[in-house]
């Protein structure tokens, strides 16, 4: 069993929570994932590291409540504990030789790529921030990112907080004006890491996206994660996000595919997280 | 007395019953059934049986238990050799091992050795409390990575000689394969649970949710005080054909489909975890996982099952019993037809169809025989022009897996074969010393008894290295 050491409501469908697992803590790097399980019955989702504490024996984990599970996760109150957390998995982003980064995170995605502009500001990289809401409300770690960030760009879909627009608009700039990164590295849905990844590839940026799929084991013994990448041969090779990523170069991917593939279970996710819903409700009755 | 020419036949249910329940197929044998087909073992002075056992149990010896009605001793005598008696007797391949041996075999039908070792174990964990019976310590510590067959094997062993043995468990249910890979009416789970706390029972500590390799390191584990590590990781990643549709939805690797029905328990009505049921399901490959997987897509309500084999069926891998269950229960076999291609929905109108990129069917093609390989099976050639669509909305790859690379990429020195399995000798021990390794994470995938076997000899030799180490 594992502690919610302390729970924080980042906006109303966003959660962070620190769990005790002093094992997970003391390995934990940014770019990384844990499994988790709420209960005995529970499925087991992959979730970013968003931070840790090495002393305290704690990893962060920040979650949108979309589904069932995520659901259920939210219901559990500081001091509870959930059945099962387990990394840290997958390899952490690479940072050596890291001068000069833009971050570009968009949504919850922002949780994940927090930590890795963290480590670069750490490192003494000089960072740029891209981030992107759908509106203000929606916004987490803005504060942080201000702390770790050189420019700071924030964008949202309404123009509620920041400039009205995509997080791809402030990236075009800087690259048309022939800023250069030694790595962008982008964090979000799959569909903002495809179209920041067409922007930087008219300019040859070198990009690195970090893959989210659906997971099961995370070890590498189920293949579920598996996502198509194009080799430095030209050829089509299947690789797995749990042990060969999550982080990828962002030239290789096959995203339209990555896309498709996580909608495998969107009729079942929908039901269970209506019947979730109702279960609350009643509870709440 | 004239012998009986045929084994007595395994109590099974219904075919048709079966075909839609998650219970047991095989019921096991009555006392009566078990006696008599004991009787049928000449207890012959050569024992070839035994040769043909990866653990060198002495059959005939708990044989004569049975003919005596002594079934604890009968236990006993197994329980000398092997950790886990109720397991092997339902999933060995006894007719390639123990039983491929039986003197009576060369004129008739061997005896039922599988059976019967089935019949003892069971007896046994119905009516006898085992003791917690604790060894004395001996003061040394051993790790061991991973819970299948070869560490429960290993962990066992060496705490019975008083060894204080921790067991690293990737996933958060002891067990390995015996629990994420074979389905539950082939294996009870509440078998494997049992021999799992027999194991706790005499002091085997087991950790479940940390990954060697990541959470802790194998280097780590003997900064910790352990003295010799046995890596029992299991087999690894699945393998694909590489042709065209493999990404679509409703193609699952094996593994995957059956952790999803057997770990996460995703065939019962409200669990959380999602997996296709019904429709038409097409599994590709001849083994023992093929044949699980297509008769867990049956049990999920899958309305028509095929395999899809590229060999013809005497080269098909899986044990007999499981390929007549199989058939019994309505597989419908595709031999000498490999895939070229799954194909998908694609409505090229409405990009937002909800139908889009799920499996609409595969494309085969007829093979035949050619010359033996290199392993004399002979090999299979396309017939050219001869393919053919099946309609099907789920593909389960069943094609083997290969090793998992989290250990091997973070154990300095740690010698790997082309396939990535961990090179060892032939008491286990890698090219490390203290680091033994066995199962599939060194054979690649195997059967459970090969690996318990491999568990067995890694024991011995971990407690003569120790030994001689400290004398």
């Amino acid at each position: 069993m594992y502690r919610i050491l302390e729970k924080r409501e980042l906006n109303p469908t966003v959660t962070f929570m620190s769990i005790d697992a002093p094992l997970v803590a003391r390995k934990a790097k940014p770019g990384q994932f844990i499994i988790l399980r709420v209960d005995e019955e529970g499925e087991r989702i992959p979730l970013t590291v968003a931070g840790y504490d090495r002393e305290k024996g704690s990893v962060d984990i920040i979650f949108q409540i979309v589904g069932a599970t995520t659901m259920k996760l939210n219901a559990k109150k500081q001091g509870e504990n959930i059945c099962d957390f387990v990394g840290p998995l997958g390899n952490p982003t690479e940072v050596d030789g890291v001068k000069k980064a833009c971050i570009v995170g968009g949504g919850v995605g922002c949780a994940i790529a927090y930590p890795v502009a963290k480590e670069l500001h750490d490192l003494g990289c000089e960072v740029t921030t891209i981030a992107g809401f759908r509106s203000r409300d929606l916004v987490i770690l803005e504060d942080e990112f201000d702390k770790v960030s050189d420019r700071f760009y924030r964008m949202s879909d309404d123009g509620s907080w920041g400039e009205k627009g995509l997080v791809t608009a402030p990236l075009h700039e800087l690259l048309e004006n022939g800023e250069r990164f030694d790595v962008v590295i982008a964090i979000g849905p799959v569909i903002m890491m495809k179209f920041v990844t067409l922007e930087t590839r008219k300019y040859d940026q070198k990009t690195i996206i970090s893959m989210n799929p659906i997971m099961i084991d995370g070890t590498g013994m189920c293949g579920c994660c598996r996502l198509t990448v194009t080799g430095a041969d030209g050829k089509k090779q299947t690789k797995f996000a749990c042990v060969d990523g999550p982080d990828f170069d962002a030239f290789t991917v096959d995203f339209d595919e990555a896309m498709m593939r996580s909608t495998m279970y969107a009729e079942f996710e929908r039901h269970a997280r209506e019947e979730t819903c109702n279960l609350f409700k009643a509870e709440v009755k | 007395m004239p012998i009986i020419p045929n084994k007595h036949p395994m109590p099974s249910q219904d075919p048709k019953v079966r075909a839609h329940n998650f219970n047991e197929v095989a019921t096991g044998y009555t006392e009566e059934i078990a006696l008599a087909e004991a009787q049928r073992c000449l207890n012959c002075k050569n024992k070839p049986c035994v040769s043909g056992c990866p653990v060198g149990i002495d059959i005939p010896a708990f044989i004569e238990k049975i003919k005596e009605k002594d079934f604890e001793g009968a236990y006993n005598v197994i329980s000398g050799y092997s950790s886990l008696p109720a397991v092997c007797g339902r999933v060995c391949p006894q007719e390639t091992q123990c039983e491929a041996k039986c003197t009576l075999g060369i004129k008739f039908e061997p005896v039922g050795i599988g059976r019967l070792e089935r019949y003892v174990a069971d007896r046994h964990n119905e009516n006898v409390c085992d003791n917690a019976l604790r060894p004395q310590p001996n003061g040394h510590k051993v790790a061991i990575v991973g819970s299948g067959p070869s560490g429960l094997t290993c962990a066992g062993d060496l705490a019975r000689r008083g060894y204080a043995v921790t067991v690293y468990e990737a996933l958060h249910t002891a067990g390995g394969v015996l629990v994420y890979g074979i389905p539950e009416f082939r294996l009870p789970k509440s078998i494997v649970a049992r021999e799992v706390d027999g194991l706790k029972r005499i002091g085997v500590d087991i950790e479940t949710d940390v990954v060697i390799g990541k959470t802790l390191t194998v280097d780590e584990l003997f900064e910790m005080g352990y003295e010799a590590v046995f890596i029992g990781s299991g087999a690894g990643l699945p393998n694909f054909m590489n042709i065209p549709g493999e990404s679509l939805k409703g193609v699952y690797s094996a593994n995957e489909f059956l952790t999803r029905s057997n770990l996460m328990k995703a065939y019962r009505e409200h669990s959380d975890t999602p997996i296709m049921k019904g429709g038409k399901v097409a599994v590709v490959g001849g083994g023992n996982v093929a044949m699980d997987a297509a008769r867990t897509a049956l049990r999920l309500g899958a309305e028509k099952v095929y395999i899809v084999y590229r060999r013809s069926r005497t080269e098909l891998p899986a044990r007999r019993e499981e390929v007549e269950h199989a058939e019994e229960e309505g597989i419908d076999f595709r031999l000498l037809c490999n895939p070229v291609e799954i194909l998908g929905y694609h409505n090229p109108d409405d990009r937002r169809d909800p139908k889009n990129g799920f499996v609409t069917g595969i494309r085969c093609i007829r093979m035949e025989l050619g010359e033996p390989d290199e392993r004399g099976r002979r090999r299979p050639v396309p017939v050219s022009g001869s393919e053919f669509e099946l309609d099907v909305d789920a593909v389960i790859m069943s094609i083997g897996t290969s090793p998992n690379p989290l250990i091997k990429s973070t154990v300095k020195g740690l010698e790997v074969n082309s396939h990535g399995g961990i090179i060892v000798n032939e008491d286990g021990l890698s090219s490390r010393e203290g680091i033994y390794a066995g199962g599939d994470a060194v054979t690649g995938a195997s059967t459970v008894i090969s690996a318990m076997g491999a568990g067995k000899v890694a024991a011995k030799a971990i407690d003569e290295y120790i030994r001689s180490k400290n004398n």
